[in-house]
């Protein structure tokens, strides 16, 4: 039996704010336990939560870019169950009325284009965390660490629109570029800001009911996510074949062993008791205001990339790598613009030098000198590199170092002339040589020559020169 | 009037008295702080007393004064709060075991508000565990008794607040009202309580019961103390969503303004039925004249969905409390269980010995409302009931400028009489409920007593924010009905 499988994936990312989705701690990363708390994250008696704007305008501005309609009035849920990472023992999330519905994603499989369904948006905040002393399960203690409780997350639910663990990858992968994009979320898997849940299910090819899904939970990297689906994949077919049946369950993904476990079963899931929180008003959202934020959408990954090719004439491959990064395009831009020449060269140098830039220690007009030196013919590709490499450790510009190094190539031809001359005259063995047919003899007067000029002459001339004068 | 003793001034005159240096705080704080020694054993009004920090806080505002600075307008007037608000330093309870250690490392925005107007913080008032109950016997710290007749409850869930007022052992208190709980005491002993209107206090820090239904209030012996101590404490709080951001009107002006042409309506459902007690209904009518004479006029109003008030209160605040006390699980703060093997068995337990029977029993009820399958049969339908009761007020104040009703069905019943039968005792609060649904402001003035000489209170309702018009309308029945409002008690 053929069979289909059917994927639909919940990403959670945090906002990049600076401060929590309630209260005004800080929400930097790899400060020490409890540091980034107060009364309000803590859950301490009487305190209230009061909603972070910025953290609204980050999801308004996801859902404006993922083709969502903007929900005019949405509301706050309190989510209860109790455990010892949530202090209040609920997480404040949207429920029922969330802030966006119905936006989609377009990614590229099989050289064609897929539309992936996006069913909701929502916001909610994010619970601490527990550390066990010593082993798990033989802990002497288990230790809460609240800094990330109530760190501002966004959930974005798409439709179980993909069918394979590569399409999963894909929407993942242009979904994590949309939101770098957006400056909503840094998108490092790594620290927990962009994690995913996968629910699977598999059906025989024709059917048109679903067939029961499994979640599948802590997957920390797109390769994780595509690995964990098609184990997945292949348990839920095998059980079937076999005579046996899926249940619902939530499963985790031992990365490890590459195996996914059984965590939870549906029988064994929370109530929840969901209601709508009282001490937050529902959250109005006005046009005037999507409007606004509407305006401070930037180009998106889809459009850079095929912008790019347009306008700069480059290969889709190397666009792709430029825009896979907001700040790479925009440094290719800058350099472009500075020195037009061949755009292809200048996107090679600008990925060549691809974490200078990002580290922010280059600047456009290095790369457009460096490419225009060398395009020009006055400096060769190695000096070039040497150039770049001084900008880097001495940080002055690039012309003053090249002339400084006495790095400009010689290409003035009377110039060379009279090295050429000078040569040939040294050694008239070699000549003759050459006249009477040892054509490899060249190289060694180009060699002589170059030698000669400290490495300044620019070795094509030099050629040229020696050609007309031995002819 | 010149031998009045000091603990019988009202607030405003024992404020006028330190300010024109007729009398130091240091004085004024020590003779109460007197009087609560001598007193307090026999109605346990408080649950911490702070004579110490009393007497530094009388000291310090002294030498301010005498350096011609005043901090406010209650300049170095003592002052308790219900043990529901969160105080700095200061341990705060909220009436259970759960909280008995719990020190705040912060000030909740009442508490900064009344400190920063210049009042003695002179302790923390007992009260109903969590805020739940109407008689003040659900405290982990024991009841507090009537100082009018102290075999008797004060009612409750602020009859600390209220039984310290009437004991003259503070000038005033701030309490809270969820269904009743500053109205109904008031009413019980003798003295005026306000709910504000929702979103007129903030709720910052303090404890949360129902946050939908629960608002701080002033209670105090006269209308004219309690519609300056709300000036005090209301206002917008940016850290309070649910506050609103409306200017604070001059309340106190309020008091005196005549009250020819009010249009006051009488609820007809709130007289109907036999659970009013007679002298309860002869006193209110006493209010009703005292309002006619100074040419009020009455209006016949009907609020038809009253019947259904209470169901829905028992509904919503226990859904409400079920998720805001599993705060207390033992983790972070107050009473953790001993010896528990594991974590669920430390909560459980820690639950179990931390919370009494009445919170139990509302947490129990919350919890199965709010569960899947059960919500919209319980907790949804008792919110569409709450429009309709909001529905109602809105229709009748087209009508009526004020509602006059009875605060509650009975005088003070006797401590212990109704802790058997929590649905006689939840019957208590049958004339402040819908109120609180409606987010509308109240009063309860004092407007008689029994034969057996226990207060009555008359409660009046207005349009939201129109708490001017409550203070004008009991300003006028206090004025017609000068009535006894400290309790003949004796050290
Ligand atoms: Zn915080």
């Amino acid at each position: 039996m053929a069979f289909e499988t059917v994927i639909g994936l919940e990403v959670h990312a945090q906002l990049s704010t600076r401060s929590k989705i309630f209260c005004a701690c800080s929400t930097a990363f790899g400060a020490a336990p409890n540091e980034n708390t107060c009364p309000v994250c803590t859950g301490m008696p009487g305190v209230l939560p009061v909603l972070n704007r910025k953290a609204v305008e980050c999801t308004i501005r996801t859902a404006l870019a993922t083709s969502c309609t903007v929900q005019r009035r949405s509301v706050f849920a309190r989510k209860n169950y109790f455990y010892p990472d949530l202090p209040k023992a609920y997480q404040i999330s949207q429920y029922e009325l969330p802030i966006a519905l119905g936006g989609h994603i377009d990614i590229e499989v099989d050289g064609g284009t897929k539309r992936i369904g996006i069913t909701r948006i929502h916001m909610e905040e994010d619970a601490g965390k527990l550390v066990h002393e010593g082993e798990f399960a033989g802990a002497q203690a288990s230790l809460a660490d609240l800094n990330r409780c109530s760190v501002p997350l966004m959930e974005i639910v798409s439709e179980p629109d993909m069918r394979t663990p590569e399409e999963g990858g894909a929407y993942l992968r242009r979904l994590h570029d949309v939101l770098v994009y957006l400056g909503v979320c840094d998108g490092n898997m790594e620290e927990g800001s962009f994690r995913c849940d996968a629910n699977v299910s598999v059906r025989p090819v024709g059917q048109e009911a679903f067939g029961t899904r499994a979640e599948l939970k802590n997957m920390n990297s797109f390769r994780n996510v595509e690995k964990a689906l098609e184990y997945e994949i292949r348990r839920q077919v095998e059980l079937i074949e076999d005579g046996g049946k899926v249940v619902q369950e939530t499963r985790l993904w031992d990365a490890n062993a590459g195996v996914t476990v059984s965590m939870r079963r549906k029988e064994e899931a929370h109530d929840y008791r969901y209601f709508p929180d009282p001490d937050l008003l529902p959250l109005i959202v006005d046009d005037s205001w999507v409007e606004e934020l509407r305006k401070t959408i930037p180009e998106l990954p889809a459009e850079k990339i095929a912008r790019l090719g347009r306008q700069y004439g480059i290969p889709r491959y190397d666009a792709g790598i430029l825009a896979s990064t907001p700040a790479l395009a925009d440094f290719f831009e800058a350099s472009a613009a500075i020195y037009g020449g061949n755009p292809k060269t200048t996107a090679n140098e600008c990925v060549h030098w691809k974490d200078a830039v990002l580290a922010g220690t280059l600047s456009p007009e290095t790369i457009a000198h460096a490419v225009e030196d060398r395009e020009r013919g006055t400096i060769s590709a190695t000096a070039s590199k040497k150039l770049v490499e001084l900008v880097l450790s001495t940080g002055k510009p690039f012309r003053m170092l090249r002339d400084e190094q006495g790095l400009t190539q010689v290409s003035d031809t009377s110039a060379l002339d009279i090295l050429v001359d000078k040569i040939l005259a040294a050694s008239p063995k070699e000549v003759e040589g050459y006249r009477g047919g040892k054509v490899g003899l060249l190289s060694f007067f180009v060699g002589q020559v170059m030698k000669e000029s400290r490495g300044k002459a620019n070795p094509k001339v030099v050629q040229e020169v020696l050609k007309k004068k031995l002819g | 009037m010149a031998n009045v003793p000091v603990h019988e001034w009202t607030l405003l005159e024992a404020a006028r008295k330190v300010r024109e240096k007729e009398i130091s705080s240091r004085e004024l704080t020590g003779a109460i702080l007197t009087r609560i020694e001598a007193l307090d054993p026999k109605v346990h009004a408080y649950i911490t007393v702070l004579p110490e920090a009393a007497a530094a806080q009388a000291a310090a505002c002294d030498e301010e004064q005498a350096k011609g600075a005043l901090r406010g307008p209650f300049h170095g007037v003592p002052i308790g709060l219900k043990d529901i608000f969160c105080t700095r330093g200061v341990r705060t309870t909220c009436g259970s075991r759960i909280l008995r250690d719990f020190i705040p490392p912060y000030d909740a925005s009442v508490t900064e508000k009344v400190l920063g107007a210049g009042a003695v913080l002179l302790g923390k008032h007992n009260m109903d565990e969590f805020a739940m109950g109407s008689s003040t016997e659900t405290s982990f710290f024991g009841a507090t008794r009537n100082p009018w007749d102290v075999s008797r409850i004060p009612g409750g869930s602020s009859g600390g607040t209220a039984a310290a007022v009437a004991a003259a052992m503070c000038f005033a208190g701030v309490g809270t009202d969820t269904g009743g709980s500053i109205r109904q005491p008031a009413s019980l002993c003798g003295v005026v309580g306000v709910k504000p209107t929702y979103g007129r206090v903030s709720r910052y820090g303090m404890v949360a019961f129902a946050s939908s239904l629960d608002q701080g209030g002033p209670i105090a012996r006269t209308v004219a103390d309690t519609a300056a101590l709300l000036g005090v404490i209301a206002g917008h709080d940016r850290r309070d969503s649910t506050s609103l951001d409306l200017p604070v009107p001059d309340y106190l002006a309020a008091v005196d303004r005549p009250v020819k042409g009010l249009r006051v309506g009488l609820p007809k459902e709130y007289y109907e039925g036999d659970g009013l007690s007679p002298e309860v209904r002869a006193a209110v009518q006493k209010a009703l004249k005292a309002l006619t004479d100074q040419g009020a006029v009455v209006v016949e109003v009907s609020l038809p969905h009253t019947s259904f008030a209470l169901s829905a209160y028992y509904l919503i605040a226990p859904a409400e409390a079920s998720s805001n006390l599993a705060r207390y699980d033992g983790v972070r703060y107050g009473h953790r269980a001993e010896g528990a093997s594991g974590l669920i068995e430390m909560m459980s337990r820690t639950r179990a010995e931390g919370f009494g029977d009445e919170v139990k029993r509302r947490v129990m009820i919350g919890t199965y409302a709010l569960s899947a399958g059960y919500y919209d049969a319980f907790y949804g339908k008792a919110q569409k009931v709450r429009t309709l009761i909001r529905d109602d007020f809105t229709k009748a104040f087209e009508a009526a400028d004020v509602l006059l009703t009875p605060t509650a069905p009975t005088p003070a019943f006797r401590l212990g009489e109704k802790t058997g039968d929590p649905l006689t005792m939840y019957l208590s609060d049958i004339y402040t409920i819908p109120c609180n649904l409606a987010g509308i402001p109240g009063i309860s003035v004092p407007c008689g007593f029994s034969a057996e000489g226990l207060p009555i209170g008359a409660q009046l309702l207005s349009k939201p924010f129109r708490e001017e018009t409550l203070f004008t309308a009991a300003g006028a029945i206090e004025r017609a009905l000068p009535l006894r409002r400290v309790a003949p008690l004796e050290g």
